[in-house]
């Protein structure tokens, strides 16, 4: 372990430049923090804090030394492994009628994230098992995860939407990056996760961590999740919710409920994509495209002469169901981390802990 | 790894079963492909047409046949419709194949029960067409096929055909009659009650629709047929065929890579809930 002086960060940044890497990480945008490629450490928000609630989002001005003094917005790392759209192959017929097949090569390069938050590396250990899959790995994600270096920080700031104590993946980041940093007000403790951090780590040259930084960055984590006010019932409601498909309350969201997928877009587990067919205008080539889909459309479940989830009422059940229930089947887990971006993304609120302790309390309506 | 680009292919024989149902010989083109493409009756391939799109379609042909893959499809809409225009010699793709099939290992010896309603009984095609070339080592076989309105009876000659088989007990209902329906008028599930079953030694295999299938188990279940010998092939919107993509998800299986033929135990809380 080592610190890192605030007014350094930029010498890590040009480390992991020399090894390689493109660097992306959180900056304002359109007033949100978003993840894009970063130039220098002056792109980082410093001196930002988020105030979120359900359906609401705003950024505003605090303490001035702080990069990290915020929770995470709404974007997770499932876009840098798990493209929004892309072609996964391409068909070529000639004048004959012969048809060619080709898999289009993954567009990746290495890629260094700086400011990962402990509920996306645990986001990201899940959608591994998805798209890792022994019985069918996914080559483009694969090219895209192997690219990957991640920078964590722990969170000392968690909004008011963030529940990853109770689904026990934060404040802390336990495992799963490179490099971890916990802020302090001059500047960070860091420490290697893997051996490709390791070597970043020693061309910095750092001076190492007090005794006293360290039970400082541990306090501030450990306050971060008591400031946690949401939280899952229990960490798995996997029987609850199947005893519970025929509850009334499911009526009563779809009554809120927008289906607009804004939920299952900013989650950063959730994984279903859609195929299309995309026939060039060459005559020549047809593009098979994958991007991302939801369970909230009316596509997703459709078969021949029926929609198998009609109503809204059927689709927030899947989704919630799902998430917190099949997750338990297909991968072991609940598929939530607890980040929180689904309520505060949701255009009218719905708060899924709120929901969740309906059902947990019997499933009678507030 | 099941592929997740197309093999190439090409249509080697063209069959037209009815006004809206034709069947596709399919020739995979590499020869290494070929020899590796092996299959159980109740797995799919996802087809490809050109320009068009990938649907999931049967394999009705036998597993032992290395020379083509037949699939039986139905025009129903936009890439269906485009398959029906190809003709012998034309190009397509083939990823495949995908999915649990029927479990050929458990019937052996067995008597079996098929029991179909509505109009998808594709699935089931292929296991029929399997024990009928290889009668002697099954015992009883018996088809029950129900459709809501006797004019939904798409491949009539074919029922036909196998009525007129003695090996073969094969009933059908519409639960609304017109003149020319010889048959049963009422729900597919009353016949079970003229069928002699020896729940014993008899496997249970249906497809259809899902509320049928389960007032079916409910009839099954009556005759003293565990639910263990009791096996569905189940539908739902599919894109990738591999895992991956997430349409077709019953409750927390994915129909694709789990089933699409379970096991009624596997399913049995899921079966009779709507839009689950
Ligand atoms: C495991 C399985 C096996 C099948 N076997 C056969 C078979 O042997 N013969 C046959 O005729 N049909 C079969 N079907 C149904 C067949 O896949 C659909 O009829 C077909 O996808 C309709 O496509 P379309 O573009 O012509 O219709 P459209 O109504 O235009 O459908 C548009 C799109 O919706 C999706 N879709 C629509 N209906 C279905 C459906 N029933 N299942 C999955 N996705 C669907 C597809 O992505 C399709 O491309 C099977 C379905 C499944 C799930
Ligand atoms: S369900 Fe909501 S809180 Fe949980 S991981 Fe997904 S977006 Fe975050
Ligand atoms: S829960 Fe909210 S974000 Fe999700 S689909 Fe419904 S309205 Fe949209
Ligand atoms: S069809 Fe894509 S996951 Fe099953």
């Amino acid at each position: 372990m080592a610190f890192l002086l605030h007014h350094q960060l930029q010498s890590l940044l040009d480390v992991l430049a020399g090894e390689g890497y493109q660097c992306v990480g959180p900056q304002v945008q359109d007033g949100a923090i978003v993840y894009a490629p970063l130039a220098s450490a002056a792109e980082l928000p410093r001196g930002y804090r988020d105030q979120q609630g359900p359906g609401e989002y705003r950024l505003v001005r605090e303490n001035p030394q702080r990069f990290f003094a915020w929770a995470n917005g709404p974007q997770a790392l499932k876009p840098l492994v798990f493209a929004p759209r892309e072609s996964a192959w391409q068909a070529r017929r000639e004048s004959g009628g012969a048809l060619s097949f080709a898999p289009v090569a993954p567009q990746s390069r290495p890629t260094a994230v700086i400011g990962v938050r402990a509920c996306d590396l645990a986001a990201l250990a899940l959608l591994d098992r998805h798209f890792l899959h022994e019985s069918s790995p996914d080559r483009y994600y694969a090219a895209r995860r192997d690219d990957l270096f991640l920078v964590a920080v722990n969170c000392t700031h968690p909004a008011a939407t963030c529940f990853c104590a109770s689904t026990g993946d934060g404040p802390d980041a336990t495992s799963g990056y490179d490099l971890v940093l916990s802020e302090l007000d001059d500047g960070f403790i860091i420490e290697a996760g893997s051996n490709a951090g390791q070597r970043a780590l020693a061309q910095l040259q750092l001076d190492t961590d007090s005794k006293a930084q360290r039970s400082t960055a541990a306090a501030a984590t450990a306050n971060a999740a008591q400031q946690q006010s949401r939280c899952v019932p229990s960490r798995n409601m996997r029987n609850l919710l199947f005893a519970n498909l025929e509850s009334p309350h499911w009526e009563e969201v779809a009554q809120r409920c927008l289906a607009c997928g804004n939920c299952t877009s900013v989650c950063p587990t959730c994984f279903c994509h859609a195929h299309r067919e995309e026939p060039a205008i060459d005559g020549v080539h047809s593009h098979h495209v994958r991007e991302w889909d939801s369970c909230f459309s009316q596509g997703h479940s459709y078969i021949h002469g029926l929609t198998v989830r009609s109503h809204t009422r059927e689709r927030y059940r899947k989704w919630l169901v799902h998430k917190f229930g099949g997750w338990h089947d297909q991968f072991g887990r609940s598929g939530c981390t607890g980040c929180g971006r689904c309520i505060t993304w949701c255009p009218v609120g719905i708060d899924v802990t709120a929901e969740l302790a309906v059902l947990n309390a019997g499933g009678q309506g507030k | 790894m099941s592929g997740q680009v197309p093999c190439r292919a090409r249509i080697v024989r063209r069959i037209q079963e009815s006004p809206t149902i034709f069947t596709l010989g399919i020739e995979l083109l590499e020869s290494n492909q070929r020899k590796r493409f092996s299959f159980t009756p109740g797995q799919f391939n996802m087809v490809y047409l050109y320009g068009a799109g990938e649907v999931p379609i049967s394999i009705v042909s036998d597993p032992e046949d290395e020379t083509m893959l037949d699939h039986t499809i139905r025009v129903v809409g936009r890439v269906t419709r485009g398959l029906a225009l190809l003709k012998e010699g034309d190009e397509a793709g083939i990823r495949g194949p995908f999915g649990r099939g029927w479990p050929l290992d458990a019937v052996h010896g067995k008597d079996v029960l098929i029991i179909t309603g509505g109009l998808g009984c594709a699935p089931v095609i292929s296991v029929i067409n399997y024990i009928l070339r290889r009668r002697a080592d099954y015992g009883r076989l018996t088809i029950l096929q129900g459709v809501k309105h006797s004019e939904d009876l798409i491949w009539r000659q074919r029922y036909e055909r196998w009525i007129e088989q003695p090996d073969i007990d094969v009933r059908l209902a519409a639960d609304v009659g017109t003149g020319n329906w010889p048959w049963y008028i009422g729900r597919v599930t009353a016949l079970l009650d003229g069928v002699e079953i020896d729940a014993q030694r008899t496997i249970v295999m249906m497809c259809g629709p899902e509320l049928m299938m389960a007032r079916a188990v409910g009839s099954l279940a009556s005759k003293g047929i565990p639910g263990g010998a009791i096996w569905m092939s189940m539908e739902r919107n599919m894109h990738c065929g591999n895992g991956l993509c997430g349409h077709c998800q019953l409750g927390p299986k994915f129909v694709c890579r789990e089933g699409p033929v379970f096991q009624y135990p596997e399913i049995e809380s899921l079966l009779a809930i709507r839009g689950v």
